[in-house]
């Protein structure tokens, strides 16, 4: 069960709108900075599947310019250590 | 549970994507974050100080159950106003590596074996009491931090400097804000800032003197970012040895030859004097002029010992001191172009502009630390520019409490709580506080921390206790610290959060509590001293530092002295030290006050913080109807010193032709025994690499991640290149930072240090550099 979160960075004049389309997406959940061309994304999918998928549509919006991860969490997989949740 | 869980990871997923946001457009708000959070129900959030840097942020510490799950900043602390850099947001992580030390261990015939804490408590006890009756009682010592809680420290001073006698009692601040101190004691009688952060939404121009605040000081470099823009005519100069991130947001980076700051601040004042920008009724009714000995070495030698002897000068005098640092001299001296020293000085000089510097270990540690400090003051005093809102010289700090828990508690080898050991009236205080028979304390300070290691090394040091910091990482020249410490006939207790270069030479180790898993205090670059509860329970048998040394002075039969009960012991231990600051120059928060707020500045003198000292506007110790009072100094007076330029101990020469500079990096914090442990920070800087300047690069034949060894007279260290990566150095320069157990840069560095601070310089020292 994947999450993951990203900065995304919208094309010129398309933050609205593309807050919008993100927030209609299923496992999305977007909000935006209130002083700067950003937003700030995370992902919440049942399986790597659909992550991968999810990812691959993500790539493919017209309104954005650039995502990069900035988290990671799948408990799917052994967590590696000092990653503040083994043992909850 | 579980969606609570979920919802717990996701909040963590959203904040760690605002850290990586914050870092790349610095002032950036998320004002949507509140609808993301409500979902959260299961956390619980409790204010604390970061563990980290000098900057003190405040953050709020979510909790589920017994776990520390998340962070955020604190709006109500004024440091940060919510924001934090990526290492306070992933700090909660750093509580749970896997290899945590949670049970004590004793060397027993050679190997370290698990025993229960009280044996170890038991063994360290005897030792100490065993090793004074043979070798007398100089020869124990205690090495703290600037991440001892204000009460580690305090009951450290206690037992070493009350109940034993001893002056054996250093913290690795030495090694990081010594020349701040003395800087502040040479110029002003009193330590610690003027000015406080605030500053930055005053200043019209910033200098930043060989500090990369963008990467050691993030939240305040966001909040001079964020001043800039909305203001727009904030200048922001940054004046250093190498580019960084800093130099790439300011408006100017201006390079210098490392040790020519001293050259570049007396030609500040130079021009400033030339071009009659002079505040001369300031200077008339505020200052007085100095001059101290000159050539006064490097300390590289053991026993090496210095006293200045200040003289008095006129005003004259000192102008005619300042002619050998005319702009064309010392652009010779420096690197720097006349044109830029001019334009330095006209920023410094312009009457309408309010300047503050900031400055760190650039220039604390460094051969002449104690002089360039004067220097810089000697600008700000020339015009005029100190202690008003925007108008800062400001020295910076890099662990969360060396100004709280070493210079205030004074946890160094000739200071108390109030004053120094020299003075008599100081030590009847203490006794008197402390309950012990007058005379229990001795008038000599012993050993500085360089000397001190020096010391164990020789033998006339036995027993030393380390607790919260790495010196087998730190020291300078580290060979030789190692050698001296794994010595027969040597005994070495360390209390730490994680195994590290230094729990490997322990005899002892003591599992200790780390930052919110005890109750504490640190204190901030501002002055700002900073509360935290315990908010969840340390790991198995892990204690906290001052309950560890509670427990070894009442078996040493300081029970009198130790009476707490462990379960109040944090708030009875405040009130008691803080009667040793019981003046309007100093005084502290009560316990109830500093459990209730986000941190409070002192001198808190009638229920209010001081902003800014010296100043009686602001400053209820100022005597009244005087427009400043530098009441550090008997006459009211801050002194200008005519300090010259003096070369650094080693420069580049033809065997070893680069300058070596260590330092740090934002991922990580100092040795990395903490951040290393957080995989989102080991991801972003897995190791520890040489940053070359690419023509450097391109003669030696060397490309991008390329191995490099790294010679000195005393050490090597082999590691990959970084060529045009995050720092550049100039021609003849390499930078390496120190968070890398795996490359002991220390082994190559030099334990030169300032004789006036005795601060160690591991900002130069002469290498060479060999493709591998
Ligand atoms: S700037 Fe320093 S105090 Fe603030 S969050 Fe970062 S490490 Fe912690």
């Amino acid at each position: 069960m994947p999450v993951l979160s990203y900065v995304a960075i919208p094309r010129s004049g398309a933050k609205n709108e593309l807050l919008k389309v993100l927030n209609s997406m299923e496992y999305c959940e977007a909000f935006p900075a209130d002083n700067e061309d950003i937003l700030v994304l995370v992902t919440d999918t049942p399986d790597k599947n659909t992550d991968k998928e999810l990812h691959a549509q993500l790539e493919n919006l017209p309104t954005l310019e650039s995502l990069s991860m900035t988290f990671g969490y799948n408990d799917e997989q052994p967590l590696g250590e000092g990653d503040g949740y083994e043992g909850q | 549970m579980k969606v609570n869980r979920r919802s717990f990871i996701k909040s963590a997923a959203a904040t760690s994507a605002m850290a990586t946001a914050a870092s790349l457009f610095p002032g950036v708000s998320f004002a949507g974050w509140k609808k993301l959070e409500g979902a959260s129900g299961m956390i619980s959030w409790q204010k604390a100080p970061c563990r980290f840097c000098g900057t003190g942020c405040g953050v709020l510490v979510g909790v589920s159950g017994d776990r520390a799950v998340a962070v955020k900043g604190d709006p109500n602390c004024s440091v940060n106003k919510g924001l934090c850099c990526i290492k306070g947001y992933h700090s909660v992580q750093a509580l749970y590596g896997k290899d945590r030390l949670t049970k004590a261990k004793v060397r027993k015939n050679g190997k370290m074996v698990t025993v229960p804490i009280k044996e170890a408590l038991d063994v360290i006890a005897a030792k100490i009491k065993e090793t004074i009756d043979k070798h007398g009682k100089d020869s124990v010592a205690m090495y703290g931090s600037g991440q001892w809680t204000i009460p580690d420290g305090y009951v450290a001073s206690k037992l070493f400097k009350g109940c034993l006698g001893t002056n054996n009692v250093e913290a690795n601040a030495r090694l990081c804000m010594a020349s701040a101190v003395t800087g502040f004691m040479t110029s002003f009688g009193i330590d610690e800032p003027m000015g406080c952060y605030e500053d930055i939404e005053h200043a019209d121009v910033m200098v930043t003197w060989g500090n990369n605040m963008a990467e050691m000081h993030p939240v305040l470099f966001s909040r001079m970012l964020a001043s800039r823009k909305r203001k727009k005519d904030v200048t922001i100069i940054d004046l250093a040895t190498r580019t960084t991130r800093s130099s790439q947001a300011s408006d100017k980076s201006i390079l210098f030859i490392p040790n020519t700051d001293l050259a570049i601040a007396n030609a500040i004042c130079y021009e400033i004097i030339r071009n009659g920008w002079v505040n001369k009724s300031f200077i008339k009714n505020h200052t007085t002029f100095h001059k101290g000995k000159t050539n006064i070495g490097y300390g590289t030698e053991d026993h090496f010992s210095f006293k200045d002897k200040p003289e008095d000068i006129s005003f004259q005098d000192y102008k005619n001191f300042l002619k050998d640092y005319t702009p064309e001299k010392v652009e010779k001296i420096s690197g720097v172009s006349a044109r830029d020293i001019k334009y330095l000085a006209s920023l410094y000089g312009d009457p309408t502009k309010k300047v503050t510097s900031f400055w760190c270990m650039g220039m604390n540690q460094h051969v002449r630390g104690t002089w360039i400090n004067n220097l810089v003051y000697n600008i700000h005093l020339l015009t005029g520019k100190i202690s008003t809102p925007g108008n800062s010289p400001f020295s910076l700090t890099g662990q969360p409490s060396a100004c709280g828990t070493v210079r205030e508690v004074g946890t160094l080898t000739h200071k108390l709580p109030y004053g120094v050991v020299m003075k008599q009236k100081a030590r009847e205080k203490a006794e008197k506080i402390w309950d012990l028979p007058a005379g229990s304390i001795d008038p000599k300070p012993t050993y500085h921390t360089v000397e001190m290691f020096r010391a164990l090394d020789r033998g006339d040091i036995r027993f030393m206790w380390i607790q919260v910091t790495n010196p087998m990482v730190t020291m300078p020249n580290l060979n030789r610290y190692r050698n001296g410490a794994l010595r027969e006939d040597r005994f070495v207790v360390v209390s730490d959060v994680y195994p590290t270069p230094t729990t490997d030479i322990a005899d002892v180790i003591l599992p200790a509590a780390m930052w919110i898993e005890q109750e504490g205090m640190y204190g901030n670059s501002e002055r700002r001293t900073q509360h935290f509860d315990e908010i969840v329970p340390p790991p198995g048998e892990a204690m906290s530092d001052t309950w560890q040394i509670i427990e070894v002075a009442r078996r040493l039969g300081f029970k009198k002295q130790f009476p707490w009960s462990k379960d109040d012991y944090i708030g009875p231990l405040w009130e008691e030290y803080r009667r040793f600051h019981d003046n309007p120059k100093h005084n502290m928060a009560s316990y109830k006050v500093l459990k209730a707020r986000s941190g409070v500045q002192w001198p808190f003198v009638n229920g209010k913080e001081t902003r800014w000292r010296f100043n009686p506007k602001y400053d209820p110790a100022c005597k009244k109807g005087s427009k400043f009072d530098f009441y550090g100094k008997k006459d009211g007076k801050a002194w200008i010193w005519a300090r010259p330029y003096e070369p650094a101990a080693e420069s580049p020469d033809q065997e070893y032709n680069f300058w070596l500079c260590t330092g740090r990096v934002i991922e990580h914090w100092h040795t990395g025994s903490m951040t290393r442990r957080v995989p989102i920070l080991h991801e972003a800087m897995p190791e520890s690499y040489v940053e070359i300047n690419p023509e450097d690069a391109m003669d030696l034949g060397v490309v991008n991640g390329e191995k490099v060894k790294i010679v000195s007279r005393r050490g090597t260290v082999t590691m990959k290149a970084s060529i045009n990566g995050r720092g550049v150095p100039p021609r003849g320069t390499v930078f390496v930072p120190f968070f890398d157990e795996s490359y002991l840069i220390n082994e190559v560095t030099l334990d030169a240090f300032c004789p006036i601070s005795k601060q160690a310089d591991y900002k130069k020292c002469a290498v060479r550099l060999e493709k591998v």
